[in-house]
């Protein structure tokens, strides 16, 4: 054989062309759009749209005589702003973003960012997609970005459907800050988004978290359980004082810091050591999944 | 893949991504054991002066297989030295192989399980570092320029593996998106023409988890063929299939290397290797036992004279008195080893026979079968190694 012979092929156009950069981000859009239309995805944000829904009901059905929520006693029975839900709807946005933010939406992000690579892994596919090429680096940025875009889909879920919830419950209006002061219902709603885009932020170090835990595995179950179960150690160590030395180094430390927004003037310092925080933790754990998964032999 | 319909050129220039095209390159004529496909005539009339016919041509420049500055044609396709993997734990799955696999080839990888065929596959892939060695694919080294090795190369190792709640054109359409040096503006039109290379169009729209074992092959196979390959590496590709199955995948083959595409074929069916297979490596305890023309490898064994007869006895004494040596009787089969072919004419053997008065069944030579071939190379049959 050896008789097929090539060079009587006459050669047009060069050879394998440099990838454009409008080419290389075709993985990133197949990646976004196979993530949201998985089922799982899915699920997932339907049982974050369901906070609300069930908060508000129970605020409703809880208020219906009359008497203030939260039992009158001053917050310490719910969630931050759960007070505040009867007189204006808008509060349940906080009020549902603080009741998911320790659990829901770390959970929700741990299983995608869990399963980002060690899914893949897991059914095989990964193999594929590495020899089609996408390069390990590329395939990991992409991961990592449709794991934020998920944490930012999350959030903003959770956020329009309280908004939903809260206007068709509740009456909307001015708003009181927490320093006392009115603001408008406009600048209420800018402060709502702004609340959002935070609370997104602080799961950056949750999708990092995971994305490492992701690429040490072969198994997503695994991988999505370690995760989840990182997160709830991390919060529940984050609870012991007589860890208060490291515990400004545990990512949910500074969680709760977005409701300093409601504040007028609006108190930065912990809102920055948050974002910073989670910045760190990116750093970090980012780095060390992308020298563990660029070195790994994959043999799934 | 039933009838001959490529072997001419197509006289008429149709428009550029006619959905019909894929199908019609798709088939072949089986041309049964032809271990010598000429160079690709067929699918490259087909296809190459169409690009120079039509302003638009669906095939951009840039999916052309062959670059300009490419390797020279006598350059191994692959081309592996003392390359070597021992994972952790001590356990040695390939050791110092030397494999080279010429440009145009149809190559047959051969081993029992566990012999180090995948590990080494998994290396030219980019998959797995080496321990120690090293491995050049299409002239380039292994894995540092897989980058530019990659989109050049279809693979489908150790089965296929798909997005079971993706439809089969979804699968395709994700992994040539993975692809960076794929156009995306051809990628509708390429993933038809995969589908309808495999027969899978009429499933496209299904979900994947529905699809048998056979369809999730071809559905491999078809990501295989995303793009025009200058290699394709294929482990195991009939695993799963109905002998319909086989027998397309083998006409296939054969077209993809009639194209001028180098095929390395991993399978475990000897007979396969044999129909298709222009060189063959055999593999064992991951040592390379031997390589070469398939031709050479089964030369080293003469076929056997087969005489079938209810004579058997008086066959046997007229066939030691006519030089054949090593003469069995089996039942009604008497078989020995032939005499050389210069030396006297089987048919002379025969006429032998019957003047003697034995009443001839069946006459003739058995080939040594591969498989034989293979047993006496390793000196085992196919087991897993220990």
């Amino acid at each position: 054989m050896s008789r097929a012979e090539p060079a009587a092929v006459p050669h047009t156009g060069p050879a394998v062309r440099p990838p454009r950069r409008r080419w290389t981000f075709g993985l990133l859009r197949n990646e976004l759009t196979t993530t949201f239309r998985r089922w799982r995805t899915l699920a997932l944000l339907g049982v974050l749209a369901a906070v609300p829904v069930l908060v508000g009901v129970a605020v409703r059905v809880e208020t219906r005589d009359g008497s203030p929520a939260g039992g009158g006693g001053g917050g310490e029975g719910g969630p931050a702003f759960i007070a505040q839900v009867t007189n204006n709807g808008l509060f349940l946005v906080f009020t549902a973003l603080a009741a998911t933010l320790p659990f829901f939406l770390p959970m929700a992000v741990g299983v995608v960012a869990g399963d980002a690579v060690a899914g893949e892994a897991n059914a095989g596919t990964l193999r594929y997609l590495l020899v089609a090429p996408a390069g390990r680096t590329r395939l990991l940025l992409t991961k990592y970005a449709t794991t934020l875009a998920f944490c930012l889909v999350a959030t903003l879920v959770v956020a329009v459907s309280a908004l939903a919830v809260g206007a068709l419950l509740f009456p909307l209006g001015d708003l009181t800050t927490i320093s006392g002061t009115r603001i408008t219902f406009a600048d209420g709603l800018g402060r709502a988004l702004l609340i959002a885009l935070v609370v997104a932020a602080s799961l950056i170090g949750v999708a990092a978290l995971g994305l490492f835990v992701s690429t040490l595995t072969n198994s997503g179950i695994a991988a999505m359980a370690t995760t989840v179960g990182l997160v709830i150690t991390v919060q529940i160590l984050d609870q012991i004082p007589q860890l208060h030395a490291v515990r400004p180094y545990f990512f949910p430390h500074y969680w709760l810091s977005f409701a300093d927004l409601m504040r007028d003037p609006v108190y930065w310092d912990d809102l920055l050591r948050n974002l910073g925080l989670q910045a760190l933790y990116a750093a970090v754990f980012g780095s060390a999944a992308w020298a563990r998964f660029t070195t790994k032999d994959i043999t799934a | 893949m039933e009838e001959l319909s490529a072997a001419e050129p197509d006289p008429d220039p149709r428009p550029a991504r006619q959905p019909e095209r894929g199908r019609e390159r798709g088939r072949v004529q089986e041309r049964g054991p032809d271990r010598t496909p000429e160079p690709g005539r067929a699918a490259e009339a087909d296809r190459r002066p169409k690009a120079d016919r039509t302003p638009e041509a669906d095939r951009t420049p840039e999916a052309d297989p062959r670059p300009a500055a490419t390797v020279a044609a006598d350059e191994p396709v692959i081309a592996t030295r003392a390359l070597t993997k021992r994972y952790r734990g001590g356990q040695l799955a390939v050791d110092g192989l030397d494999l080279t696999v010429p440009a145009g080839s149809v190559f047959g990888f051969l081993g029992p399980n566990g012999s180090g065929k995948t590990t080494t596959i998994r290396m030219l892939m980019g998959l797995i570092e080496p321990t120690s060695g090293t491995a050049r694919v299409l002239g380039r080294p292994m894995p540092r320029a897989a980058r530019t090795v990659l989109p050049e190369v279809g693979a489908l190792i150790e089965g296929p593996a798909l997005y079971g709640f993706l439809s089969g054109r979804d699968n395709l359409m994700r992994y040539d998106a993975a692809d960076p040096t794929a156009d995306p503006r051809t990628r509708r039109a390429r993933v038809a023409a995969a589908l309808d290379r495999v027969g899978l169009t009429a499933a496209a729209g299904k979900k994947a988890r529905a699809y048998s074992l056979g369809m999730k092959q071809r559905l491999g196979l078809a990501a295989a063929l995303l793009r025009p390959r200058r290699l394709l590496v294929l482990d195991e590709p009939t695993n799963g299939l109905d002998p319909q199955g086989m027998r397309e995948i083998r006409a296939l083959v054969r077209e993809l290397a009639r194209d001028g595409t180098t095929v390395f074929l991993s399978s475990h069916l000897l007979d396969e290797i044999e129909q298709v297979c222009t060189h063959a490596a055999v593999m064992a305890r991951g040592r390379l036992i031997t390589q070469g023309p398939v031709a050479d490898l089964a030369a080293g064994l003469r076929g056997r004279l087969v005489v079938t007869t209810p004579d058997a006895g008086e066959a046997a004494r007229v066939l030691k008195e006519q030089g054949v040596g090593d003469v069995v009787v089996t039942g009604d089969r008497v078989t020995g080893e032939p005499p050389e072919p210069d030396r006297r004419d089987l048919a002379d053997l025969n006429a032998a026979l019957v003047a003697a008065g034995v009443r001839v069944r069946g006459f003739g030579v058995e080939r040594a079968s591969l498989e034989e071939a293979f047993v006496a190379l390793t000196g085992e049959g196919f087991d897993v190694a220990g």
